[in-house]
């Protein structure tokens, strides 16, 4: 009887989605580093366009890693505590409150942009500073630091970690950063590698609230596919790539295979 | 009492944050939705007036497209994929879940190296049969592109599902007498069915909101999300742009809501 | 054992297998084996976990491929190049695998459908079955609101729809609790006797062997070891796998001399066996209820001090020690025994038995 047809089909269709997935990325790097992409690879690899890329947007990568930064500090700062109260609350309020906070996963980022545009353009100086643009990517990645964080907690025994504390007479913010952050560790990396990786990677919100001084790499790149040579939109592509990279793996090692899903 | 207060002083910022960046803006979007020269009859609009009806129809069928095509080949590749070992598996679902943190430009950059005038398809098709086969800036393109984003998201949710499901199962229909597509259809299918749901409600919402990906193809196809962006910056129609992504946001906020109270209340 | 009073004409197909074998990644699972199921026997595949018993099972099934060149028959027809699906064989899962989006008719009736049995028919049929295996009224049940119990009849009920030629059953206790196993292994055993069908039954119990088999092959490291009905393999084991892997078994080892194996522990016990035979070094083997209590004049087989005593109700069990050698002897439990104890027993010479020394 041998593999019957539909396991071969099975095969055959799957090879050709990892190819579907990955061929492209791989010409993305190749035509970043070739000479001149239309004459193929004989025409020699160079580092050139890379070199350009960082002569042209040196800045809206510097700015893409201030962002995420300062995205993570804040996302840390908000969506760690809140979602150890959510979790100390429980029942149907802190559900609710749940619910609306992790509304911006559910709601497009082109929607979540003009809101705060329409809210704080009247604002000058903030409208136009880069504290602007890491605004909306907290408003953005904030759900998945609560997620991540609310699960870890939902897996220890936090309660009873809490009151061995108190009784031996810790105060309650001692208790929370002496005995419930370190138990939390896991959740805590997760959500950064993961704000970190969305932040990088943010186009909607941001292509809606940049101006021409808070240009982030993926708004750098939008420009550059519209106005440059490939092989220089590839290169830079090939940076944005590089950058990554290195949160995506450590959110591999983390969390395995089941890793909560990553937005548009 | 001091735990009360604690617990209020650890929520204090996520509070402060909500209400002033996504509550106050969200009702700020509603208020000038209704503010415009047509009032709330700026959300009639969207469906009498056959610019925007276009544009929505369109993008909803793209997206209800783009997931019907996604659950197919993410059942097919999850069933693959499931219960079979083989060297260097775990880096191929690295790879397969890589995409998932690619913004939607980057997708559409992506297809035009695979369909655009410099694009592979293109290079071979020109050297096998003389025609320069150009897609990416169509709708195919388009579709391509959504597929690419959908499908990683989709096959990491069925994959789960597909692992749980006991072979057993598929064993005991063929003893049964059942074939390959009845047993698809009788067990298989019934038993992702909560996954499949799910995965397609986020498929389906995802593929409404994004934006990037026709940014960077720029279609004659205009999806809602770049119809919200031309009427805000290109024809500064504040009122309409806040209305279409009202619509927009409920629309997907909707589709994941069905998702998860079937998968939760079922 | 003795369930053959209701036993209809055969219905099912004799099995027929000639050189089965089977591996995994170079390991070999399931060495040639050769197998005859005549017509309506329950024939148990009994052995440790890994000795190649689901293997066997699942290459008469068509789940898996077998390596070599091979032949597997039913009833004459070779079936080697079929798919499951052809076979027509009914076959009962550990897990059960019920479909849980049907109801437990439709389980049952599915095979039916598959075959384009017309509803009202199929209906009916699955309505005969659901009787016959007491669970007309859970009918309209899904699989997740019936007991363990209750989806086992399930499953053989949904198996035995499709009048398949060989009924195959895998371990299809083994998630049931041990109250529930022991009614239904009796139940199992009579609705197959009544059904006349050929089955091949997987167990790595032997009470359920023993209780359920018209014959046992008993599996060792991919090889059948012994096949023959559960009274044989019990009382005339072919090696110490079987003897031990059936019931409990007692050696003493010791010389034999002039036809007889003598040990003396020098602390007042002793063993005096009948062995035959040229002198050599051997092991005698016995089943613990073999030993009877010494009585009266004549020769006593072993003098043993007794370790411990446990009650089992009818019976008593003694740990009992010969020559620095434990032995397990199980007496009626009138008798009175305590540990520190000297007692004395004789054998049925019967029950004495002697393997080729194998390790």
């Amino acid at each position: 009887m041998g593999r019957r047809w539909t396991t071969w089909t099975g095969i055959g269709l799957t090879a050709l989605l990892i190819l579907f997935l990955t061929l492209p990325v791989l010409l993305s790097i190749v035509a970043g580093l070739s000479v001149n992409y239309a004459r193929g690879l004989s025409a020699g690899l160079t580092l050139t366009w890379v070199v350009q890329v960082w002569d042209l947007y040196a800045d809206t990568i510097l700015r893409s890693l201030i962002v995420a930064a300062a995205t993570l500090v804040l996302t840390l700062l908000i969506g760690v505590p809140g979602a150890y109260a959510l979790i100390r609350r429980g029942g149907r309020v802190a559900r609710l409150v749940e619910e609306v906070v992790t509304l911006p996963v559910a709601i497009p980022g082109l929607a979540l942009a003009l809101g705060l545009i329409i809210t704080y353009g009247g604002f000058g100086t903030f409208r136009q500073s880069t504290l602007f643009i890491a605004v909306g990517h907290v408003l953005f990645t904030l759900p998945f630091m609560l997620r991540a964080v609310m699960a870890v907690l939902e897996t220890i025994d936090w309660r009873v970690l809490d009151e061995g504390a108190a009784s031996l007479g810790a105060p309650a913010w001692r208790r929370f950063v002496d005995v419930i952050l370190p138990n939390i560790r896991e959740g805590i990396l997760a959500g950064s590698l993961t704000v970190v990786t969305l932040s990088v990677g943010e186009f909607n919100l941001t292509w809606m609230m940049h101006t021409p001084m808070t240009k982030t790499l993926p708004v750098g790149l939008a420009d550059a596919y519209a106005s440059m040579r490939l092989e220089i939109a590839s290169a830079y592509t090939l940076v944005f790539l590089v950058m990554i990279v290195p949160p995506l793996v450590g959110l591999q090692m983390v969390a395995g295979p089941r890793r909560e899903r990553l937005g548009p | 009492m001091r735990t009360r207060r604690f617990d209020l002083l650890l929520i204090l910022p996520l509070a402060i944050f909500t209400l002033a960046f996504l509550l106050l803006p969200l009702a700020r979007l509603g208020v000038t939705a209704a503010g415009g020269e047509r009032g709330a009859m700026a959300f009639l609009a969207i469906l009498t007036e056959p610019r925007y009806r276009t544009s929505l129809i369109a993008t909803l069928l793209l997206a209800l497209a783009t997931t019907a095509a996604t659950l197919a080949i993410a059942t097919v590749a999850a069933q693959t994929l499931a219960n079979r070992r083989f060297p260097g598996r775990g880096l191929l679902l690295s790879l397969l879940t890589f995409p998932l943190a690619f913004p939607g430009v980057v997708v559409g950059f992506l297809v035009i190296l695979l369909g655009g005038r410099l694009g592979l398809v293109g290079s071979v098709t020109k050297a096998v049969a003389g025609t320069n086969v150009v897609f990416a800036y169509s709708l195919t393109g388009l579709f391509l592109g959504y597929l690419y984003f959908s499908v990683p998201r989709v096959l990491l949710t069925l994959l789960a599902a597909a692992e749980k499901l006991d072979p057993a199962l598929g064993e005991a229909a063929r003893s049964l007498g059942a074939g390959p597509l009845a047993i698809q259809r009788d067990v298989v299918l019934p038993a992702l069915f909560p996954a499949l749901y799910t995965g397609g409600a986020l498929c389906f919402a995802t593929a409404m909101g994004a934006f990037g990906t026709a940014f960077t193809l720029a279609t004659n196809v205009d999806v809602v999300p770049m119809l919200i962006y031309t009427e805000f910056t290109l024809a500064t129609n504040a009122a309409m742009a806040a209305a279409l992504s009202i619509a927009l946001g409920v629309v997907t906020w909707l589709a994941l809501m069905l998702a998860r109270l079937r998968a939760t209340g079922a | 054992m003795t369930l053959t009073a209701n036993a209809a004409p055969p219905r099912g197909a004799a099995i027929t297998a000639r050189g089965l074998s089977k591996s995994f990644h170079g390991t070999t699972v399931l060495h040639p084996t050769d197998l005859h199921v005549p017509a309506g026997e329950i024939l148990v595949l009994l052995g440790p976990s890994g000795c190649g018993k689901t293997t066997l099972l699942r290459l008469i099934a068509g789940l898996e491929r077998p390596d070599g060149p091979d032949m597997l028959r039913f009833d004459g027809e070779d079936v080697s190049a079929l798919p499951i699906e052809r076979r027509n064989v009914g076959m009962v899962f550990q897990s059960y695998a019920l479909f849980p989006n049907m109801t437990v008719a439709e389980n049952v009736a599915y095979g039916l459908r598959v075959r384009g049995m017309p509803s009202a028919e199929r209906k009916a049929e699955a309505a005969r079955l659901l009787a016959l295996v007491g669970l007309e009224e859970h009918a309209g049940k899904r699989i997740t609101a019936i007991s363990g119990g209750q989806r086992q009849r399930c499953a053989l009920a949904r198996a035995l729809a499709i009048k398949p030629r060989v009924l195959l059953l895998d371990e299809p206790l083994a998630a049931l609790d041990a109250v529930l196993r022991e009614r239904l292994r009796a139940e199992i055993g009579l609705l197959l006797r009544e059904f006349g069908i050929t089955a091949v039954y997987v167990t790595h119990d032997q009470a359920e062997a023993m209780a359920i088999g018209d014959r046992i092959a008993v599996m060792q490291a991919g090889r059948i070891a012994q096949i023959d009905r559960p009274e044989v393999i019990y009382h005339r084991p072919r090696n110490d796998f079987v003897a031990d892997f059936v019931g409990t078994m007692n050696r003493l080892a010791g010389p034999v001399r002039e036809g007889r194996l003598i040990l003396d522990g020098g602390d007042e016990t002793r063993a005096d066996l009948p062995a035959g035979g040229p002198d050599r070094p051997a092991i005698l083997c016995f089943r613990p209820e073999a030993a009877r209590p010494h009585a009266g004049p004549g020769e006593e087989a072993i003098r043993a001090r007794i370790t411990a005593t446990t009650f089992f109700g009818a019976t008593q069990r003694l740990l009992v020690e010969v020559a620095g050698q434990p032995l397990r002897l199980d007496l009626p439990s009138g008798l009175a025994f305590s540990p520190g104890q000297l007692a004395a027993f004789t054998i049925e010479g019967a029950a004495l038995l002697e393997f080729p020394r194998t390790v």
